[in-house]
């Protein structure tokens, strides 16, 4: 055995890649409570100092303190960049010092320039021009080869958010290998790949080819990475900080190359916890130094920036760079896979204070060792600031060692990404299929002249039918101009380091993406089971509805109208199923829109259900605000009855509930008057 | 029989031990100043709902209820004892924890059809929780427009028939925030050999939207909420007179014992 890897249980992780089978063979599952964790050091203090006044200038500064305008972001660009060099114990950035932001032009050279300009600064002119006559980018590519159907659906938000001229993300680098392998390891590996591709050269074999070629060299920049910070990762990692700054660097390369969507980092807690228990039963480092170490690195995980526009921003609610770290979950073997690692991790809320960044979830299971639930209990309720995730759904299909990228979106890391599709507007699909393919804010004829309603009253039968053509075309040009998008990202703006962290058969999944199904369920239960009768302008489009009656709602358990939104999910899904996906990739379907429904809401016009034009719809699969009335549990079961298997790329329902409502505070309420009393008596 | 009902909630989590399973039942006699749920006074109100639908809807959320179970507060689950009768003892069939939420109101030891009534209902209620308004009669009068001498014999009652019981008390400042009233309070609650838990809650005026929205002018207007603080400290002056009490019950024991 290496002797990097003295100590561990060996296996068939030494001799192929396999991050899975180290982590089953090495972890200490453990099931005490959160005593054992250590408060943020000095360093780490006077770090976060730094950072919040940093944080402070951004902000007064509109929003941006430095923008790179000359240099192109790629692996190796830039110079290090510190905050400071002698107290921080992992190290990098993504361009010379923090919150600079770097540019990146190859998903589109507009993005890239309007991001620089909304913010006050101007793109270097010889790279505009490089980008616009020698360079092709991503998003000059997708506009060469859409249709104008393609061009208005995209204008008139019936398909929104589609990343054609922004990095689609949503893939997870296996970035624990450049940690448990070294880079070396891994170039040979792909090299390997490469030597065994077929020898007939017809096109998906020249491209694999083509793409291995390219992970080689990002795997060469990223030794010369960490090498602009003066640390060798050619071989693996033989302690628990260097593993978590192999591991980091592996990230920040992907984030200095891509400004995708959402850059997330995977499930490396458990596995960051192999070292870290081997280091403390060695005694190489204390629970003080192995905390400081993951609070260092989860600090540059939350100074991970992008240059953005503000309509971006708006889309998005924000500046979101979706760096999630799933922890926790159950093995197939029935293990636990919590380690004091997950709890150290979510300690960094405490350490250095609450953060949206990175995007703590945890892999829920009713399985899960009680004392690691009661601290995720405490943390949410002090922190505001973990998700969940339903474990025991998703280990089905994914196992053990899946991560979620962005916010639902679940992958065997390594082994599995998947093509980013936004989202389809099945509310304004709705209004097509009255309107027959007429926009009812815009009045352009979007969508196929199929025949529009002609009665004043809604009939549910008539309505449905007319829907479910309207939403074949939807289907049909949704897939289709997704299929363009993603052949073009592989091939002006390939995720080489990414990839390179991935196994070489990969399984792709197509996501698409549904907004406004509560908008529509409620719409569509309310013609079935009340009166609807409808509004015409001046031009004849039905722009407002009428309802006389009342009418069962989404959220309330009522299976009325929840089995409308079952039966939406699912024909949409099939619809979505029955079209030519590129690259084989598998088609998937989701319902989370987290943030980006207020946006949605805003360009859809009036609704069935009672919505007004431009009131946001209700975010990924929640109930419509205020009309799911007999509690949480009541709202919970209508959107757990959406089918999993329809829409395996992710249902999303966030919840807000005050504190004291999920329960009374110790303090005031404890339950037990003997306690009670025997506390008085001291 | 059908049960005149105000609205379910599915997740309860602070009537009772558990998530809980909350019905809020319409109509209420009491007419308490700070009553933060308006809507639920008048007894005609409502929608009709008998206890097997009840029930049976109850099946669809019992993974989550587990530790907990059902609760029925209001408006005043009392007023509507025969449904809660047949209610509570298909629930007990069922192997369902039982609760309710209840301000005493309709205790009335001379009423013996009532009593026959009641003790029926005990036998099939897991824990009462009781919310006491005001230990002073005059006082208590004053707030909810009704004497509180049947309450506080339901109290007796209650524990005469052995069952757990969880006090409530609002704490209002200028009204019950005193230590005199509370220390009384407690000199009472620790004469109950049942009592379980005390639970002693913040005033809040987060029920003033209700009243806009009914067209009622809200009596407190001009109350702030009271601090957190203060009802640790209400707390701790009911806990003393509790211990007080039950030190001086000790030495009569003991007297007697001598």
């Amino acid at each position: 055995m290496r002797e990097e890897w003295r100590d561990f249980v060996g296996g068939k992780w030494e001799t192929e890649v396999d991050v899975r089978d180290f982590i089953q063979k090495n972890y200490t599952p453990y099931d005490g409570d959160d005593s054992f964790l250590a408060d943020a050091t000095e360093a780490t203090k006077k770090l976060w100092e730094q950072v919040m006044e940093l944080s402070k200038q951004e902000k007064e500064a509109g929003g941006v303190l430095d923008m790179d305008t000359k240099i192109v972001s790629t692996i190796t660009s830039h110079g290090a960049g510190y905050l400071n060099k002698d107290l921080e114990k992992i190290v990098g950035f993504q361009t010379d010092k923090p919150f600079k932001r770097s540019m990146q032009p190859y998903g589109g050279i507009r993005m890239a320039e309007k991001a620089c300009a909304d913010n006050g600064y101007t793109i270097d002119p010889e790279v505009k021009e490089f980008f616009t006559i020698h360079r092709k980018t991503h998003n000059a590519g997708v506009f060469d080869v859409y249709t104008p159907e393609m061009r208005v659906a995209r204008s008139n938000h019936i398909i929104t958010g589609l990343p054609d001229a922004y990095g689609r993300g949503r893939i997870i680098g296996d970035y624990r290998r450049v940690a448990l392998y070294g880079v070396d390891f891994l170039i040979m590996d792909k090299e390997a790949q490469k030597a065994f591709t077929p020898k007939v050269m017809e096109p998906t074999n020249i491209r694999n080819r083509e793409e291995l070629s390219e992970q080689i060299k990002a795997l060469k920049e990223l030794k010369k990475l960490a090498e602009i910070y003066g640390c060798d990762i050619s071989k693996p990692a033989s302690n628990c900080q260097e593993a978590i700054q192999a591991l980091y660097f592996g990230y920040l390369a992907a984030v200095k190359e891509q400004n995708g969507a959402a850059m997330s980092l995977g499930r490396t807690s458990t596995f960051i916890d192999c070292y870290a228990q081997r280091d403390l039963e060695n005694g190489t480092f204390t629970e003080e130094e192995i905390q400081e170490f993951i609070d260092h690195f989860v600090m540059k995980l939350r100074l991970v920036k992008f240059a953005r526009t503000p309509e971006y921003n708006q889309l998005f609610a924000g500046d979101p760079t979706w760096v999630t770290e799933s922890l926790a979950g159950i093995g197939i073997d029935g293990r636990h896979l919590v380690t004091k690692s997950s709890f150290r991790y979510l300690h960094t809320l405490y350490n250095l204070g609450t953060s949206p960044e990175p995007n703590m979830t945890v892999l829920w299971s009713t399985q899960l060792p009680q004392g690691f639930k009661r601290f995720c209990a405490k943390v949410s309720i002090e922190t505001s600031s973990i998700q969940y995730e339903n474990d025991d759904l998703m280990r089905v299909t994914h196992g053990d060692d899946y991560a979620i990228a962005c916010c639902v979106s679940s992958m065997r890391v390594g082994k599995e990404m998947q093509f980013f599709g936004a989202r389809a507007n099945l509310a304004k699909c709705l209004l097509y299929a009255i309107n027959g393919g007429v926009d009812e804010v815009t009045k352009v004829q979007v969508g196929p002249r199929y025949r529009p309603i002609t009665s004043d009253v809604l009939n549910y039968d008539e309505v449905m039918e007319r829907y479910i053509d309207m939403m074949e075309w939807l289907a049909d040009l949704y897939v289709n101009t997704l299929n363009v998008i993603h052949y073009m990202h592989d091939k002006y703006s390939y995720e080489r380091l990414q990839m390179a962290l991935h196994d070489k058969e990969v399984k792709r999944y197509f996501a698409t993406g549904i907004a406004g199904l509560s908008v529509v369920a409620d719409s569509l239960s309310a013609i079935k089971y009340a009166k609807v009768s409808v509004i015409r302008d001046e031009d004849g489009v039905v722009v407002d509805y009428n309802i006389e009656g009342d009418f069962p709602k989404y959220g309330n358990n009522d299976d009325r109208v929840d089995e409308i939104a079952v039966e939406i999910v699912r024909k949409f899904m099939n619809m979505v199923r029955s079209h030519y996906t590129y690259r084989e990739s598998i088609p998937t379907t989701s319902i989370l829109t987290i943030t980006s429904n207020v946006t949605y809401g805003k360009n859809t016009g009036s609704t069935p259900d009672g919505r007004k034009k431009g009131e946001p719809f209700a975010p990924g699969a929640n109930p419509m605000h205020g009309r799911d009335t007999h509690g949480a549990l009541a709202s919970l079961s209508s959107v757990s009855k959406l089918p999993f298997t329809e829409a395996q790329d992710g249902i999303s329902n966030t919840f807000s509930i005050i504190p004291g409502a999920l329960g009374k505070e110790d303090r005031v309420f404890s339950g037990d008057i003997k306690l009670d009393l025997s506390q008085q008596k001291h | 029989m059908d049960g005149r009902i105000h609205s379910i909630e599915t997740f309860g989590t602070v009537d009772g031990p558990g998530v809980r399973y909350v019905v809020f039942v319409q109509g209420c006699p009491m007419r308490c100043l700070y009553c933060h749920n308006p809507d639920t006074w008048t007894t005609q109100g409502g929608t009709l709902q008998s206890p097997d639908s009840i029930l049976e809807d109850y099946e669809k959320y019992r993974p989550f209820l587990k530790g907990g179970g059902l609760t029925v507060t209001g408006g005043e689950p009392l007023l509507q004892i025969d449904f809660l009768i047949e209610l509570f003892e298909k629930a007990k069939k069922k192997k369902i924890h039982t609760c309710i939420d209840t301000s005493g109101i309709t205790y009335n030891p001379s009423n013996h059809s009532y009593l026959e009534k009641l003790d029926r209902l005990m036998n099939v209620t897991d824990l009462v929780m009781l919310d006491i308004k005001h230990i002073d009669e005059e006082e208590h009068i004053w707030l909810t427009k009704h004497s509180n001498k049947h309450i506080l014999e339901f109290a007796r009652y209650l524990d005469q028939k052995n069952i757990p019981l969880w006090v409530r008390h609002v704490v209002v400042p200028t009204i019950t925030y005193a230590h005199g009233y509370l220390y009384k309070l407690g000199l009472f609650l620790g004469t109950l050999s049942n009592l379980k838990a005390l639970d002693v809650l913040a005033y809040h005026d987060m029920g003033i939207t209700k009243y806009k929205e009914l067209g009622i002018d809200y009596p407190l207007k001009d109350l702030p909420p009271l601090e957190k603080s203060e009802a640790l400290r209400a707390k701790e002056y009911i806990l003393q007179g509790i211990l007080a009490q039950q030190e001086k019950q000790g030495h009569e024991q003991e007297k007697i014992n001598n």
